[in-house]
């Protein structure tokens, strides 16, 4: 076991220090902040981590950068609590705590040989990029592959200039669509579900990964199994609640799962009785 | 398991174990009364012992009452259990100071005695092994538990008094201590008389009985030995039909009964405070004011509070109903598939200190009747 | 346009599928096959509801317009689409703009001429209920889930 790991193991509420390289504006409240952390272990798309605002608190955040460049850690931030807040004010220099990586990623080996489809609500975007990139890497190995990107408004698109250039490729399918837009936006208005029916993919040997709002992944995953896709090749990512996101706190459980350590990737069919009982 | 190495001891004898522990550096805890309980705290010497109290307990109430005899451990349980010592209603988990744009954290410092625990009743052993399970087994430990843990030296006792809301015999944890203690004794006392059976259950145990005067134990006394235990389990508060809770409680998600309960329970989480079993916690950060110092504190939290499942501006329990729900349904079922046994020991104290006197076997019991078939 | 050229069109739109084909004549008597350029508007708010359409091809956004903010889209629709729904309900008139995004082709219906032939045969009108409701009701949940602004994330 390498140092790093030894002390995890030894007390993974301990957090590392950590510091701000690089900072940049991805959306309005939503802010990217690129972390230099020497001792952190090589991550997992879907992963996260707890990065800690000294005398504020501490927070769960996506990693949302290659998980293969293990020299930038790309932490993207919404503004909505006072740890957020302050993360997302923080400027290059300043310290942070770190613990992490946490969590149950994507499963993108179990793609291999299937269509793919990346279904993202809003920040969902975040934790999905990673496997983007990681598909992106071997794309030879999977057949096609499909983004459906659902957010507020135009303004509200995350990494736009990043999505732009996935559409150039010519191996991936981009449909983007807002909740409303003003006149000057000429692409789709609705809501993600709708994008299913139409996305290019072969439903008895696809993929699905789903990540965004609870009440947008419950009605993107109708739409997918309308299309025909299996609930065992359905995946989404939840979140709770989360103190310790080491299984031990409590806060994040759901039923008999605990979200920060058995998830918070999930296939659909072991949560699916779950995330119908209200309140749960 | 009675045995031929049953021993029998005078309560000076006990004193003996309590002087030899603490000459031997353990931090020596056991009950004793304060503020109208037997709780668990600092004690000495056997003089520090509720000789001569017992508890009677109700739904909603606990009151002391004096025996007519000098039993040390004549009562059933306290409003508290070895929890507060194990994983402490407060913990500081670092302290972090800044210099310039640096910043260094230093975890806080182990703790320095070892426990010595005197009093340890069966549900509580296996209170202790189910928090075992939970916090220093799996991919992640607490090392705070896990320091605090080691090297405990433990004395149980064999209940000799059944507690108004105890329901170990059919949580099968008591009232008979089975494993999980250095020496485990069995009181005997009356007719002018007292003594205290004892039996090693380690080779610590063994080793520190052999340093203390005692005697062989008799037929006799096995025989009364036994005579306190099932007269204890026959003395059952109450009773949970602990057969297939599980799968009643997760069909149930929706029953009216969760609605029926929230009416009365007034979510202060007492349940969850006295409760042996119940791990949750959360974290605090604070500061200096000038931002040098800061630390981050863990400390007990309750699924019971709203801000438990806060998420994007509002809590996904927000209503008493699934916040009940989900106490209950953790501790009887989803317990099971989360460590492979049930996080009840029946033990009763959440039924003795709710302030409204809700009982979990009461609840269950309302769930299975209204079971069709 | 022959009348063999747009019986075909009709059919194969995926909104008349499986309608026998002697209604699908009937309804290709109201039919014209119809071409909106990118800016063009395919119906307006207040307007008559005189001819609604079947896109095949193209995108129409969805407009109303609101004097502080402007032209403000709330959906789009695509291929396989039907515009406009008010043809079917007194006292037909549009309640909405709908603007082509981009080049769109699409058959064009004859509202009046639709509505007489379905009192003139209710079988008639009964396939045409059974098709529009479907996109009706699929529409109101979509509506209502863009309702919930579940990406708001304000506190």
């Amino acid at each position: 076991m390498d140092a790093a790991s030894q002390q995890t193991a030894a007390d993974p509420m301990l957090p590392q220090i950590a510091r701000v390289r690089r900072r940049r504006r991805d959306g309005p409240q939503v802010v990217t902040l690129e972390l230099e952390a020497p001792r952190s272990p090589a991550f997992r798309p879907g992963q996260f981590n707890m990065l800690t605002v000294f005398g504020v608190g501490e927070v769960p955040i996506s990693l949302s950068g290659d998980a293969d460049d293990r020299d930038r850690l790309l932490h993207t931030v919404r503004a909505v609590g006072p740890v957020s807040q302050a993360l997302s004010r923080l400027d290059r220099g300043d310290v942070v705590g770190l613990r992490g990586p946490f969590g149950v990623g994507w499963p993108i080996e179990t793609a291999a040989g299937m269509d793919v489809v990346i279904v993202a609500g809003g920040l969902g975007l975040a934790p999905l990029r990673p496997a983007l990139y990681g598909l992106f890497a071997t794309r030879k190995r999977y057949g096609k592959i499909a983004l459906l990107y659902g957010t507020r408004s135009p303004g509200d698109i995350l990494f736009r200039r990043e999505l732009e250039s996935w559409r150039r490729r010519l191996d991936v399918d981009i449909e983007v669509t807002v909740d409303h837009a003003a006149t000057d936006w000429h692409g789709h208005v609705g809501v993600v579900p709708k994008l299913v029916p139409r996305a290019d993919f072969d439903p008895l040997h696809a993929i699905a990964f789903v990540c965004g709002p609870e009440v947008m992944m419950r009605f993107t995953i109708a739409a997918l199994r309308e299309a025909g896709i299996d609930d065992e090749s359905i995946y989404l990512s939840m979140e709770r609640n989360m103190k310790c996101a080491i299984g031990l706190c409590g806060h994040c459980q759901f039923g008999p799962v605990f979200v920060c350590r058995d998830g918070p990737v999930f296939r659909y069919n072991r949560v699916r009785d779950l995330l119908a009982v209200k309140e749960l | 398991m009675p045995d031929a190495d049953v021993v029998v001891l005078t309560p000076d004898a006990l004193q003996h174990i309590l002087s030899a522990l603490r000459a031997r550096g353990y931090a020596l805890v056991g009950p004793t009364i304060r503020d109208g309980a037997i709780v668990y705290d600092d004690i000495e010497a056997t003089s520090d012992l509720p000789c001569g109290w017992t508890d009677e307990q109700n739904p909603a109430s606990y009151r002391l009452v004096k025996r007519s005899d000098c039993a040390y451990f004549g009562y059933a349980v306290g409003p508290q259990s070895w929890k507060q010592f194990l994983h402490p209603p407060r913990q500081l988990l670092w302290q972090a100071t800044r210099s310039g744009d640096e910043v260094e954290i230093e975890a806080s410092p182990p703790v320095d005695k070892p426990f010595a625990f005197i009093g340890v009743r069966a549900c509580e052993l296996n209170a202790i092994a189910i928090q075992d399970r939970v916090l220093r087994v799996g991919s992640h430990i607490d090392p705070h538990y896990a320091k605090r843990r080691a090297g405990n030296f433990i004395v149980a006792v064999n209940c000799g008094t059944a507690g108004g809301t105890c329901f170990c015999v059919s949580m099968q944890t008591g009232p008979a201590a089975r494993d999980g203690f250095d020496i485990a004794l069995t009181e005997i006392v009356g007719h002018g008389e007292h003594r205290l059976l004892a039996e090693a259950g380690s080779e610590a145990g063994r080793e520190m009985l052999a340093q203390v005067p005692s005697r062989a134990a008799t037929d006799d006394d096995l025989t009364a030995g036994d005579a306190v235990l099932s007269e204890t389990a026959a003395a059952m508060g109450r009773e949970m039909a602990a057969d297939g809770v599980r799968e009643l409680l997760l069909g149930n998600l929706d029953h009216p009964r969760w609605d029926d309960v929230a009416a009365r329970c007034l979510a202060c989480g007492n349940c969850t405070m006295v409760c042996p079993t119940c791990f949750c916690t959360s974290t605090e950060d604070a500061s200096d004011l000038a931002g040098v110092q800061t630390s981050r504190t863990r400390r007990w939290d309750s699924c019971f509070t709203l801000d438990f499942s806060y998420l994007h501006g509002g809590s996904v329990r927000s209503g008493t109903s699934s916040r009940y729900r989900q106490w209950m349904t953790h501790k009887l079922a989803t317990w099971h598939d989360q460590f492979g046994t049930s996080g009840c020991v029946g033990c009763g104290r959440c039924i003795t200190w709710c302030p409204v006197g809700i009982d979990i076997t009461e609840e269950v019991r309302a769930i299975a009747d209204s079971e069709p078939g | 346009m022959e009348i063999e050229g747009l019986q075909r069109i009709v059919s194969e739109h995926p909104f008349f599928a499986g309608l026998e084909e002697g209604f699908c004549g009937l309804v290709c008597g109201c039919a014209r096959n119809v071409r909106f350029e990118a800016g063009q508007y395919l119906l307006r708010e207040g307007e008559p509801a005189d001819e609604f359409y079947l896109i095949r091809h193209g995108r129409v956004a969805l407009e109303i317009n609101d004097p502080a903010r402007g032209n403000l889209t709330f959906m789009t629709l695509a291929e396989g689409d039907i515009v406009g729904l008010s043809w079917l309900i007194p006292p037909y008139r549009w309640t909405f703009d709908a603007k082509a995004v981009e080049l769109t082709r699409a058959i064009g219906i004859d509202a009046r001429c639709l509505r007489q032939k379905c009192e003139d045969d209710h079988h008639l009108g009964y396939e045409l209920m059974k098709r529009v409701m479907p996109s009706l009701l699929a529409r109101l949940h979509e509506t209502r889930l863009q309702m919930l602004d579940v990406y708001g994330g304000q506190g």
